[in-house]
């Protein structure tokens, strides 16, 4: 079954020059157990996408164009009022920084009690109790501590508490959004192992967000690799990370160090993401793309699909092992417009430092 | 000596058995209630009991959970902290009773560059006055010329479109950028990087961390490089020190740490590395709990409470000397009761030849 089926989504942000096309054409969908991960640098659309799947965009955000199915309902056309009902209950977020999303004042106990009165108006204290009890031994927390404030746990209790919050309802689809960000190592292993868990428990399926592309190699079923508000590709996490057919995926799979190599060159994809008020018209990533022909600057790419990949590349047929190899070399990054312009700068100064 | 003449293939830092605790801050009933009493404040040990050596031209990195004594350790070696108890010598000199002139000096040759480029960076300050600063305060000329030379190695080109920006004007990979560049104005010989890269954006870590390497190998520079990321630290560091509690439980060359990894502390610190890889799996041994209490401090081996490979009373009653073994091959020295001490410990061993302040007294005492 489908749990969510994202189509043709637009959000934009009201600005003083124009509205900012954060999410721009978007569509994928989500199954029933199913986790997808969705990666990117910062500004790519990818949390502004998960506040508009649950329904907490910013004022100056709204969805210009497109729907958001849930089991097979268009959350875009109910009112806030009806909206409310899938909050929390059936849809749920694991945010960034567990510090300001608990509130100081409230028992962490006293927080999930709240949720849980709200969205279940018939359930009594004890049974809530019991809930709290559950949920704590499922995150591994001391029951003992349910009655402390968020300021008496650490940071990774935290964030424990807050996924102890989400799953309290037993929700379909969880949003996690960079669940793991925040912590160190040992902390995070231990909360996705325990996400993972509990998510089989319940059967829900899981947005991931996150730009650590080893936590969605781990994690996810699917991949969904985000650039400057569109979608440059899509697929298995097999595939993505095996044999991609978008060359910003292949950049971005060899920004990171990986543990299990010794001597690595890490590729730094010059220059920055195009402005999100007024996008190029052609793709979105030529300036940056060693791959990049005039086509690619005035056409935007359509989907190719290879191998169970949906990838946007004018050129992704053309992508073979050679040209993957050649990706793992820092060099080919050196070819693109954004380099050459790096480059050309650096030679002006030199010039002026002459005279 | 003088603290500015390089030597080659010289130990530049010396650190031994550095401290560093923290006195908990407590109430007026409390603390009236404890002079009743006469007993003892309570002390958060951070830091207790650090040794190492770093050469010229080397790179450290220090790794362990958020609260090992990471951080703490890296503020005391450029004297952010004062230092409880040890020492720290800097080209020979001991910097616990250096003068104002030698401190001077020191200052000047050790920088750090902080995790937070949105935080360490005075909001209201130009780019120019910010690099500057450092120059005026130890009255170095050219000044301009020095801070154009510093921007264009950050690859912050042309400098001077930088000079009369605001940090809230650039990205944060500028920012970090203008850090490095600060720091390298003075001509340092000495670094420590705190978690240079974790707040940077993806796409900009792999930039920043070339940069960091180029200025390493360019200006022949020593760096500790402070994470809990071990693929970075890999990538980054020719040695590794893993810290648990305040102390080095595991030290090596980077690849016999990071291949071979020996004390059960750092095999489930490796573990717990995600790979970017679907088709790798990885054990998943998970480390139980959370770091112990810093001030209570756990009795003999701090990590006994956690560890898997508990073998029984020496573990809570004996404190394991950091120290060459010798059941396994690699070049590390470990912390763990696991292993038998090598014999003649360590005097012939090619890593951290001058790092032996106290063999002798620790193979005795392993041995009673």
């Amino acid at each position: 079954m489908t749990v969510l089926n994202v189509s043709d989504l637009e959000v934009y942000y009201e600005t003083e020059t124009g509205p900012a096309q954060a999410v721009d054409g978007v569509s994928f969908s989500i199954e029933e157990g199913e986790n997808l991960g969705i990666v990117g640098e910062s500004g790519c659309g990818k949390t502004t996408l998960a506040k508009a799947i649950i329904g907490i965009l910013p004022d100056a955000g709204y969805i210009n164009n497109g729907s958001i199915e849930f089991k097979g309902e268009d959350l875009t056309e109910l009112s806030e009022k009806q909206r409310r009902r899938y909050k929390w209950e059936e849809i749920s977020m694991i945010a960034q920084s567990a510090m300001n999303a608990l509130d100081p004042v409230y028992t962490i106990r006293e927080q999930i009690v709240e949720a849980i009165e709200t969205h279940r108006p018939g359930t009594g204290r004890v049974e809530a109790n019991e809930i709290v009890q559950e949920m704590f031994e499922l995150v591994g927390l001391d029951q003992k501590r349910a009655d402390e404030y968020p300021h008496q746990f650490s940071g990774g209790m935290r964030q424990r508490a807050m996924i102890a919050m989400a799953l309290a309802l037993e929700p379909s689809l969880v949003l996690a959004d960079e669940p793991t960000t925040a912590l160190d190592v040992i902390m995070q292993d231990q909360i996705l192992k325990r996400i993972g868990q509990i998510q089989k428990e319940i059967n829900s399926s899981m947005m991931v967000i996150t730009h650590d592309v080893s936590v969605v190699a781990e994690t996810c079923d699917r991949v969904v690799v985000m650039y400057a508000g569109q979608i440059a590709e899509e697929g298995p996490v097999e595939e993505i990370f095996g044999k991609p057919y978008h060359p910003y995926t292949m950049g971005l799979k060899r920004a990171f160090p990986n543990i299990r190599e010794s001597d690595q060159n890490l590729l730094s994809i010059s220059g920055y993401p195009p402005e999100l008020i007024d996008p190029p018209s052609g793709c979105r990533f030529a300036e940056r793309c060693p791959l990049a022909t005039e086509k690619c600057r005035e056409i935007e790419p359509e989907a190719h699909y290879n191998n169970g990949l949906r990838s946007y590349c004018h050129y992704a047929d053309a992508i073979d092992d050679g040209f993957r190899a050649r990706a793992d070399d820092p060099a080919t990054w050196a070819d693109t417009e954004a380099a050459r312009a790096i480059r050309t700068m650096k030679e002006g100064t030199m010039m002026e430092g002459n005279d | 000596m003088s603290l500015n003449d390089p030597v080659d293939d010289e130990t530049l830092l010396e650190v031994r058995d550095l401290q560093k605790h923290f006195k908990v801050d407590e109430g007026l009933i409390s603390s009236l209630l404890r002079a009743m009493t006469g007993s003892e404040s309570d002390y958060v040990h951070a830091v207790d009991g650090v040794t190492f050596d770093l050469k010229r031209g080397e790179t450290l990195g220090l790794a362990g959970e958020s609260g090992c004594g990471k951080t703490t350790t890296g503020m005391s070696l450029v004297k952010l902290h004062e230092a409880t108890d040890g020492s720290i010598r800097f080209r020979g000199t001991d910097l616990t009773d250096a003068n104002e002139e030698e401190m001077v000096q020191f200052r000047q040759n050790a920088q750090m560059i902080f995790q937070d480029p949105f935080e360490s960076l005075n909001p209201r300050m130009t780019v120019y006055d910010t690099i500057a600063e450092p120059l005026r305060i130890h009255d170095i000329r050219n000044e301009t010329a020095r801070v154009r030379r510093a921007l264009e190695f950050a690859e912050l080109q042309p400098p001077d479109q930088y000079f009369d920006q605001y940090p809230h004007e650039l990205s944060g990979g500028q920012r970090q950028r203008v850090a490095i560049a600060r720091a390298l104005v003075l001509d340092p010989d000495f670094i420590v990087a705190d978690e240079p890269v974790s707040m940077l954006d993806v796409s900009l870590r792999a930039g920043v961390l070339s940069l960091m390497e180029r200025m390493t190998e360019e200006f022949d520079l020593s760096v500790v490089y402070i994470s809990h990321d071990l693929s970075l630290l890999r990538h980054m560091c020719d040695r590794l020190a893993i810290m648990y509690m305040g102390k080095i439980v595991e030290k090596g060359p980077t690849e016999d740490v990071i291949e071979h990894p020996q004390h059960p502390y750092t095999r489930s610190l490796i573990n717990a590395v995600p790979v970017p890889d679907p088709g790798v799996g990885r054990e998943r041994v998970e480390l139980a709990g959370e770091v112990g209490d810093a001030i209570d401090v756990p009795s003999g081996c701090r990590f006994h409470g956690r560890c898997s490979e508990y073998i029984g009373d020496i573990c809570e009653t004996e404190d394991p000397p950091l120290e060459a073994k010798a059941d396994f091959d690699g070049s590390q020295k470990v912390a763990c009761h696991l292993y038998e001490p090598a014999e003649g410990v360590d005097s012939t061993r090619v890593d951290d030849v001058t790092d032996t302040t106290a063999p002798d007294d620790s193979a005795a005492s392993a041995n009673d």
